[in-house]
């Protein structure tokens, strides 16, 4: 990676950046070390600057074929091979197969005497003999301070030292220097003024009785780079820098679905459940039942045969499993299946980073869907509220861009709910979650039940409603709350109200199939009433009819007999 | 001309009295340089006037001996090691401080010397 820096009418030039191989801190300086120039690492004793100079060189020698000479004014090479052996870099096949020369260089004040002018020649004849006989790259002098508590003359340091950069930047040599932190200036002796291309700082803090452990790029000629402190390991695969500039907000969304394992708090959000890769809050009082609440997303998430990573800071992985079976849910058999792991640990274990770090190299390491950590209230006696929150946003920003749906549970007390129902967490960390599910315990008719509601879901429709949560054998239930005339009811005064109505309502259904019944009859006897009378009718109707044919018979009949009459009285008019 | 790795001395298998030792000095410089030169010279005047042939004096150039550097782990240049008699001292820069080179050989007192002279046999040359 290069870095670019402007030179006179716009023209470009890039800085080229030998990459230093460890984890963060090529990031946070755009590349790696300037190539070719020296690069001062001050810090106090035990502030990692020999394992960074170190890890430097290793890793120019695996990974990109430039060998390294290490120079060491202080500790012995035995004990420097050694102490490397333990952290799983192989010094002695580095230097068995000429990738890496090792020299200690031994000075006893006791033993010298100063008779004149002199130079350091001799330094930069072992110094460039190790180089070429190697052909190497890259350059480690640890530390190089120490030359100035051997001699006296201090200005003769100095100047040589100053040649000294001078000579390896000519080489094209990329060299760490590293140098004991001073009082008022970086460095003891102020190496600072001429190793000025980049200095970078270690520092070892103690917070809360813990240490932390922050690495700052105080300069850098030529490049941009990350200003800022930078939390950093040092584990058993040595060094990782946890940069920040990781939270770019860049991470796609998906639309996907996944179902809550509670078929009806699937309805309350959607119809479908969370968005996949989103951050789902759960919070409660003590004994609410927010872990289970995880269990049945857990158990949901396994049956599609997609991996768990259950971070546990307050039980163990056996009483999880205990407390859970006890409501119907079988963990265990997703254990076995491997789809379910635990990392059961105590908050007050490490420091905030390094938990950080060990989730993700878990995460890393499993490749779960889901990541559940519960709780995360215990996180906050570890740090102050400001690092507890930088660190759960590191996280959820590290789990959607991999698109991992995680669940958190937060431990709230009475204090936190106000009579107006807003919420409220601490840190507000409920900002980094997209949907917040909320336990609540009510009181009435001298018991407590739990009652659950969704205060937030962002992107989709969620049901306003308060639901009794309820824990049974068969695993979790979630019923209609009633308002009755005394208010909310839950429990065994749900349970009454219940019944009532379901008896009102067979009362009732009795009633309609009573009179129903009654209609029918009714209908029955009026159809009879009407056949009766339609009858009558038509009986009439048939009388009339004869009656008007015998009439019509008649007038016909009644007008023959006058034609006959008037035929025969016209014959003699 | 400053030869290399050749011995300069006089005498070796002389017999010594007891007390008087062989001084086996190294100047390792790097290359002709004006210091180079100048501790040369000096050091031939100071083994002249004070061991008086009862030194061996190697001159290594480390410009054509890189190597030979780690061995008596030198940085600065010039320096002169003395390696016998014991202690090993160093001495380093161009040897124009007369008093600090006495000094720094174990060459400065008298009473130095008078102590080799007790009968201190680091040679095992005296026979019981």
């Amino acid at each position: 990676m290069q870095g670019k820096a402007r030179q006179g009418k716009g023209k470009i030039l890039a800085l080229e950046k030998c990459p230093t191989g460890i984890q963060g801190l090529d990031d946070i300086t755009d590349g790696g070390l300037p190539k070719g120039r020296p690069t001062l690492i001050c810090g106090g004793a035990g502030s990692g600057k020999t394992l960074i100079a170190m890890d430097f060189l290793a890793r120019g020698a695996l990974d990109h074929g430039e060998p390294g000479v290490y120079i060491t004014f202080e500790e012995r090479k035995d004990d420097l091979v050694k102490n490397f052996a333990s952290m799983g870099l192989d010094l002695e096949d580095l230097i068995r197969k000429k990738k890496l020369i090792v020299d200690q260089i031994r000075i006893n004040p006791a033993e010298i005497t100063e008779t004149g002018e002199f130079d350091l020649e001799g330094l930069f004849i072992r110094l460039g003999d190790h180089i070429d006989t190697i052909g190497a790259k890259r350059v480690a002098l640890d530390t190089i301070e120490a030359l100035f508590s051997a001699f006296s003359n201090a200005d003769i340091i100095r100047s040589e030292l100053q040649r000294l950069f001078l000579w390896i930047k000519d080489r094209g040599i990329t060299a760490i220097v590293t140098g004991e932190q001073g009082e008022r200036t970086l460095t003891r002796f102020g190496l600072e003024e001429y190793v000025a291309d980049c200095v970078i700082t270690l520092d070892n803090r103690l917070v809360n009785q813990i240490s932390t452990r922050r690495v700052r790029v105080v300069k850098y000629r030529g490049s941009k780079h990350g200003a800022d402190e930078y939390p950093f390991l040092i584990s058993e695969d040595g060094i990782t820098v946890l940069p920040v500039t990781t939270l770019s907000l860049i991470h796609t969304a998906s639309s996907d679905r996944v179902s809550t394992g509670i078929g009806r708090l699937n309805t309350m959000l959607g119809g479908k459940g969370f968005f996949r890769g989103s951050s789902v809050l759960v919070t409660g009082e003590a004994g609410t039942g927010k872990s289970s609440i995880l269990t049945a997303f857990i158990d949901a998430t396994c049956r599609r045969k997609e991996c768990c990573l259950y971070f546990a800071f307050e039980e163990s992985q056996s009483q999880i499993i205990r407390n859970m079976r006890s409501i119907g849910y079988d963990l265990q058999q997703w254990i076995d299946a491997d789809l379910l792991r635990f990392h059961a640990i105590r908050p007050s274990a490490y420091g905030l980073e390094m938990h950080l770090a060990i989730m993700i190299k878990r995460i890393h390491e499993f490749g779960p869907k889901v990541v559940v950590i519960d709780p995360i209230s215990n996180l906050f006696p570890v740090g102050d509220e400001i690092q507890v929150r930088s660190m759960l946003m590191r996280l959820i920003d590290y789990l959607k861009s991999n698109d991992i749906t995680s669940l958190y549970t937060n431990l709230t007390n009475e204090q936190t709910l106000s009579p107006g129902g807003a919420e409220f967490t601490q840190a507000h960390v409920s900002s980094l979650m997209d949907s917040w599910i909320a336990l609540k315990m009510i009181e009435g008719n001298g018991e407590r039940n739990r009652a659950l509601y969704v205060l937030k879901s962002r992107g989709m429709a969620h049901s306003n409603q308060i639901r009794e949560f309820v824990l049974s054998d068969n695993g979790i239930e979630l019923f209609d709350v009633y308002i009755g005339s005394e208010g909310v009811l839950l429990g065994s005064a749900r349970s009454v109200q219940e019944i009532k109505e379901r008896a009102g309502k067979l009362a009732r259904e009795q009633e309609i199939a009573g009179k129903r019944r009654d209609l029918e009859l009714k209908k029955r006897s009026m159809e009879t009433d009407i056949a009766a009378l339609k009858e009558k009718y038509a009986q009439e109707e048939r009388e009339m009819r004869v009656l008007t044919e015998q009439d019509q018979g008649r007038k016909k009949l009644m007008n023959g007999e006058r034609k006959d009459m008037a035929a025969h009285r016209s014959a003699d008019r | 001309m400053i030869m290399t790795t050749e011995p300069k001395h006089s005498k070796k298998s002389k017999p010594e009295p007891a007390g008087e030792k062989l001084y086996v000095l190294r100047l390792y410089v790097a290359g002709q340089t004006p210091k180079s030169l100048t501790a040369f010279a000096n050091l031939k005047k100071i083994c002249e006037v004070h061991l008086k042939g009862e030194y061996e004096l190697e001159v290594i150039d480390l410009m054509l001996n890189p190597k030979l550097a780690t061995g008596d782990q030198i940085i600065a240049i010039p320096t002169l090691i003395k390696k016998l008699p014991p202690p090993m001292r160093r001495l380093i820069g161009d040897l124009s401080n007369t008093e600090n080179v006495l000094v720094g050989l174990d060459l400065k007192d008298g009473v130095k010397r008078e102590r080799y002279r007790k009968g201190f046999d680091p040679y095992g040359k005296k026979a019981p």
